[in-house]
Parts: C-alpha cells; structure tokens; sequence
C-alpha cells in the first residue's frame, strides 16, 4: 500500500471516494509561515504611537476591550495588515505562475512589462491630472494592462513562445523604462519625488475601502488557479511534455498569463509596484519546502509572510519616519536570499 | 548546441550547406559581416562629429582635424564633439562587451548588468558619495562608480561560489539578483532622506554622454582596453563552458579560472563605463542578443562582434537625440532603448531564436 514518493507523504481519506495526497513538509511550512505571518501581524497592530501589548490586541480583535483600543486596533491598523497579507500572497502567486510558464528563476510580472507600464502611467496621470489615490491607481491599472496586452500581442505568432515573450518583454520594458527616465528628469523635483515614493511601493494610507475589493478579487482569481489544478507544473516541464501529457498548451498559458497580470494588477493599484516579493518568494519557498519545481501555496504564504514583516520593518525600523515599504522588502528579501543561498552552499 | 570548437565551428545553419562548403561559406560570411558592421561604424563616427544642434558639413570635419585655423566649427567639433564621439565609442564596447561576457558566464540570456548587481552596486556608492559625503561633481564620483561596481561584483562572486561545486551560474545569477536588490533598497532609502542627492542622481541615473572632457575617456581606455583583450582571450572557454560544467571539464575547460577571469573583465568594463557616463542598461542586453543570431553561438564571433556593434547602438542613440528636440538635447540613456527594442522586436518575430 504504501508508495515511495522520496518524501514524507501523508494521504488524507476523509471519505471512502475522496482521497488527497499532502507532502509533509510543505505543508509544515505553509502553516509555520502563516502562523508567523499572524503573528507579526498582531504585532503590528499592537505597535505605533498607540501601543498595545498583544493580549489587549486580541481583546480587541474579539470585541473586548477599551473603544478606543478598538478604534485603533480595527479602524485604523486592521485594513493595513490584511492588505499586507493578501498583496504579499497574490504577488507570491503571481510570481510563481510566472517563473512557472517562463520557466527561468528570473521570470516575474516584470518580464512582460506590467510594472513599468504602470509606473508610465501613474507618471501620466500625475502630470495631467495630479496625484489623488483613485486617479493613480486607475494610471497604474491602464498603464500596466495596456503594456502587458502589447507584449502578449507582439509576441504572437502562431502561438506564443515562452522565449520570444520574453524578449519582446524585455524590449518594450526597456521602451517605458525610457519614458519613465525621461518624465522624472522633465518633471520638477517635487512631482519626481512624489512619483518616486509611489514606484518604491508603500502600504501607507490604505483603509477598509481597498481591503474589500482587493480582497474579493484575489479570492476569485485564486479559485480559478485551484480551478486549473495541477497544469502548472505540467508546462513547467515544457511546452512538449505538457502536449503529450493532455495539456492545451496556448489557452492554458494565455489564462495562466490573464491570472498573473491580473494579480499583479489588483497589488499595484493599491499599493504600487512593490519589488521583489513575486521574484523572491517563489525562489525562497522552493528552498525552504525542498519541492522540485515551483509550488503555488507555499510562495503565497511565502509572500505573505515576506510583505507582513517588511511593513512591520517599514513602520518601526526609523519611526516616526514611515519607509515605504519596497524599500524593506528588497533588504528583507535578499539578505534572507543570501542566507538561504549560504546556507545551501554548506550542505 | 555545437559540440566541435576546433578549429572553427560547423554549423549547419537555416540554409543546410554540405559541411566542408558550409565551414568556409560560413567563415565568409562572417568576415564579410564583419567589414561591414566595421563600415557602418566608420559612417557614425563620421555623423557624430558632424551633425548636433550645429550641423557642421564633412569638409569643416575634415579641416578640423587636419587644418585647424580655430573658427567656430571647428572648435565644436575639437572641443565637443570628438571627446564626446570617443567616450560613446570606449563605452559602447564596455557595454556591449559586458552583457555578452555575463550572458555567456550566467548562461541566462536574461542576464545583462542588472543582473550581477553591478548596476546596484554603482547607485549605491554614487548615492553615498553625493547624498553622505555631499560631492557634487562628475570626477569626484565617477570613482565611487567604479568602486562600486568592483564590490558589488567581488560580493557576489563570493556569495556565488561558497561551498561545494563552486560559482555555478544559476546561483552567480540568484546572488546577482539578491545583493543587487539588498543594494538598491539601502539606496533608494538614503534618496528618500536625502532629496537633493536624489536631484542629482536622477540626471545620473539615466546616463549621458555630453560635457565630459577628453580625460574621462582617457581616464577609462586602460580599463577598457584590458578588459577586453580579458573578454577575447577566455572566449575560447566560454565556448567550453557553454555546454555546461560537466562536459566543459571533460573537454579541458578550466571552470574555475574562467568564470574569475570573465567576472574581472565584466569589472573592468562595466566599471570603467558606468562610472564614466551613468548606467546605460539596454545596449549589453540588446547587442549580444542580435548578434547572437547573425553569427551563431561562437563566442569569439559574438565577442568581436559586439566590440563593434556596441559602440554603433550607442553612438546613434546619441546622434539621434541631439537632433529629435534640437536646440535641446534627449539624453542617450533614454534614446538607446527606443533605438535598440524595436530592432530586437522585429529580430525576435523573423529570426529563429537561438537561446544560450
């Protein structure tokens, strides 16, 4: 009965027709990374100019507690860190369905242009209509899918190949980038600045008017991955082997590509193009689960632990100075990269 | 991939040749190539000096040079336009050179200087120099640039090849990325608390080559020169290397020496060049790639190559910004890539994309 998977396995049978196969030590560590993600989290509520020990976080959290704990605790800092959860996790999942299909550890939604073009358009917007949040993050939705359709597009023929995407990619990123180098040295300094602190990502000044559409829209777009199941890691093995294996190779990609965007576009509009989080955690939770290639859920809960901890650093590590929070997650990512990759080098 | 390297590859290309035909065809027509990337140079150079918000006929050129009387033009062309010329061509084959020795050593044609994190490295120490130290002129911090790059990439190196099976390139290219990120988060947070260094370093950023003296390109030829007589001599290996590390060592290969002597000459180019005149990301990507697929996969070929058709994105990148906005000027930085995508664009959809 028993099968060797060269791993710990556990088979879950809650039921005589319905079996699931459960690695242990993935799973393991996507429950630790959520737990510790949870955990800074109700650290974070805790911490500010209003300071609360973790206990009376949790009172309030279940109704106790004073109003004004309360007010603080669920009002003002509650939509903060369940956005950081949920944007963590999505640019996770994004990045990993884009290492996935483009089969290169450096693949990420910045390979087909998303990022950039959304910072051309938040630097249109800016200049033509000012910086208010609804009109930026609308610029950065526009840009970045305008840019994304444009790759897809140039790069078709006869179906598109995962190395002519990217290069046509990295083309029409170079193109914005440029446009992008040209505005912030046309601009005055004080419109450069601002368009600086939107492009480095920050979570600051989100309420409880952004955690419900980004929360809904993440779900949905996390259905239709589970939806699609196990062809992820079917392209991943090429486009060959997956056509032998029964996969439609050009629909599935296009939908795997739709869901990657689409993802990162629900976190740049309203955060901004937070770096590093989609092409790191995909890597890091590969290392840490030891999976042969890359898996979804362990780069969400990789993200969103990543994200969790950098805004914690954000909001504390200079206070009362708020760092955006692309700033950590670039240190914190990759000082954690080096590590793991040391750590790796001993063994 | 081709396995046979002596004395010159055979490639039975696109058009299948019969091998012995096909071996002095293909020689052919690379040399043939050649000479004409060599011509079309001769031409930039030629426009470089005389076309700009002045446009200054050949004979004024040619009087210049040969019989100087001081007259206005010929003082623009001695005094601007030459210094000006001799840096695009010293840092378009730094460039250009530089992305294809990373590529080949990375194996990842994704790989350019972002990648290694010398991009990173040479922000950080510029942005330290102006934002910490408070320097605020081009030869100060053009050294911190240099600097920068030499420990960025001395760090990753390092990182890359701890422990068992040395500096492999997948793990060169993750430190690479991972420093290089560490690196441009410590500067972006010194230019968000410092805002008049990041006045400054957003001209820098972006990369120009107007209004350095003659010195600057004097002052980095040694590098440059070196470097690439490095990046022609371990071309050869990287050939070897390209087959992966395995077979690479049992055809003779010496890995390890290698990959040291390809990252000292990435140091020594994009160190001389960034320093010189900012980070100007697209040409060590674009150029490689392009000319990747005229002359096959031989890195030697694709090294002489890019010496040459570095310095000619470049320096029409150049040219065409004095004269898109004239009498203002668009910096090269921004103009390269509007140059080079579209190129690299039409390339990838007719050509057979050849990886690494």
């Amino acid at each position: 009965m028993s099968v060797d998977f060269g791993r710990k396995v556990v088979v879950l049978r809650p039921h005589r027709n319905a079996s699931a196969r459960v690695s242990l030590r993935p799973a393991l560590v996507c429950v630790v990374l959520v737990l510790a993600a949870l955990a800074v989290g109700v650290l974070t509520l805790g911490t500010g100019e209003f300071t609360l020990t973790p206990a009376e976080v949790l009172q309030a959290l279940s109704g106790e507690g004073t109003r004004a704990a309360r007010l603080v605790v669920v009002e003002w800092r509650m939509p903060r860190v369940l956005l950081a959860l949920v944007i963590g996790a999505a640019l996770g999942l994004a990045g990993a369905v884009f290492q996935a299909l483009t089969r290169n550890p450096l693949g990420s939604p910045d390979v087909i242009g998303f990022s950039t073009g959304a910072y051309t358009g938040v630097l249109i917007v800016t200049v033509l209509f000012g910086n208010g949040y609804y009109v930026v993050a609308a610029g950065a939705l526009a840009g970045g899918l305008a840019t994304a359709v444009a790759v897809y597009l140039l790069a078709f023929k006869r179906g598109v190949q995962g190395f002519r995407l990217i290069i046509v990619g990295i083309a029409i990123s170079a193109m914005l980038a440029s446009v992008n180098q040209w505005f912030i040295i046309k601009v005055d300094l004080q419109a450069a600045f601002a368009a600086l602190l939107w492009g480095q990502g920050s979570l600051n000044g989100l309420g409880w008017a952004q955690v419900t559409p980004v929360a809904v829209t993440v779900g949905v777009l996390c259905l239709l991955l589970i939806g699609y199941g196990p062809r992820l890691s079917l392209l991943e093995m090429g486009e060959d082997a997956a056509a032998a294996l029964g996969v439609r190779v050009e629909p599935t990609r296009l939908a795997y590509l739709v869901i990657g965007v689409a993802l990162t576009a629900v976190a740049t509009a309203a955060a901004g193009p937070i770096a590093f989080v989609a092409l790191a955690a995909p890597q890091l939770a590969q290392r840490v689960t030891r999976t042969p290639g890359i898996a979804l859920v362990p780069s969400a809960a990789m993200g969103a632990f990543l994200l969790m901890l950098s805004d914690f650093l954000a909001q504390r590590a200079f206070a009362p100075t708020q760092l955006p929070v692309g700033v950590v997650t670039v240190s914190v990512g990759g000082i954690y990269f080096v590590w793991l990759l040391v750590r790796q080098a001993r063994r | 991939m081709v396995l046979t390297r002596t004395p010159a590859p055979v490639r039975p290309g696109p058009k299948a040749v019969p091998a012995a035909a096909g071996l002095a065809a293909t020689q052919t027509r690379r040399t043939l190539g050649l000479l004409i990337c060599l011509g079309v140079l001769a031409v930039v150079c030629l426009l470089s000096l005389a076309l700009g918000t002045r446009t200054i006929s050949p004979g004024a050129v040619w009087d210049a040079f040969f019989h100087f009387t001081d007259t206005d033009d010929q003082s623009i062309v001695r005094d601007l336009r030459v210094p000006r010329t001799v840096l695009g061509l010293l840092a378009g084959v730094a460039f250009g050179l530089s992305g294809a020795v990373i590529q080949a050593v990375t194996r990842n044609p994704l790989a350019d200087t972002q990648i290694l994190g010398i991009n990173a490295g040479a922000g950080l120490f510029v942005v330290f120099a102006v934002g910490v130290l408070g320097l605020t002129s081009l030869t100060q911090y053009m050294w911190f640039g240099f600097a920068g790059v030499a420990f960025a990439l001395t760090l990753v190196y390092l990182l890359g090849s701890t422990g068992r099976g040395g500096a492999t390139p997948i793990r060169l290219t993750l430190a690479g990325v991972a420093l290089g990120a560490v690196m441009d988060g410590i500067s972006g947070g010194i230019r968000l608390v410092r805002p008049r260094a990041f006045d400054y370093l957003r001209f820098w950023d972006v990369g120009s080559l107007a209004g350095r003296p003659l010195d600057v390109a004097t002052t980095i030829l040694p590098f440059v020169l070196a470097g690439t007589v490095l990046a022609l001599v371990v071309a050869r290996s990287l050939n070897a290397v390209a087959l992966g590390d395995d077979l690479a060592r049992t055809l003779g290969a010496r890995i390890g020496r290698t990959r040291v002597l390809a990252t000292v000459s990435v140091m020594l180019l994009a160190g001389a060049a960034t320093a010189a005149v900012g980070p100007i990301g697209f040409v060590g990507l674009m150029v490689p790639h392009v000319v990747r697929w005229i002359v096959g996969p031989d890195q030697r070929w694709i090294f002489v190559y890019t010496v040459v058709c570095g310095p000619v994105l470049l320096l029409l990148a150049d040219i065409v910004g004095r004269l898109v906005v004239r009498p203002g000027e668009l910096r090269v930085g921004v103009v390269t890539a509007f140059i080079g995508a579209p190129v690299l664009i039409w390339w990838v959809r007719r050509a057979r994309v050849s990886g690494l």
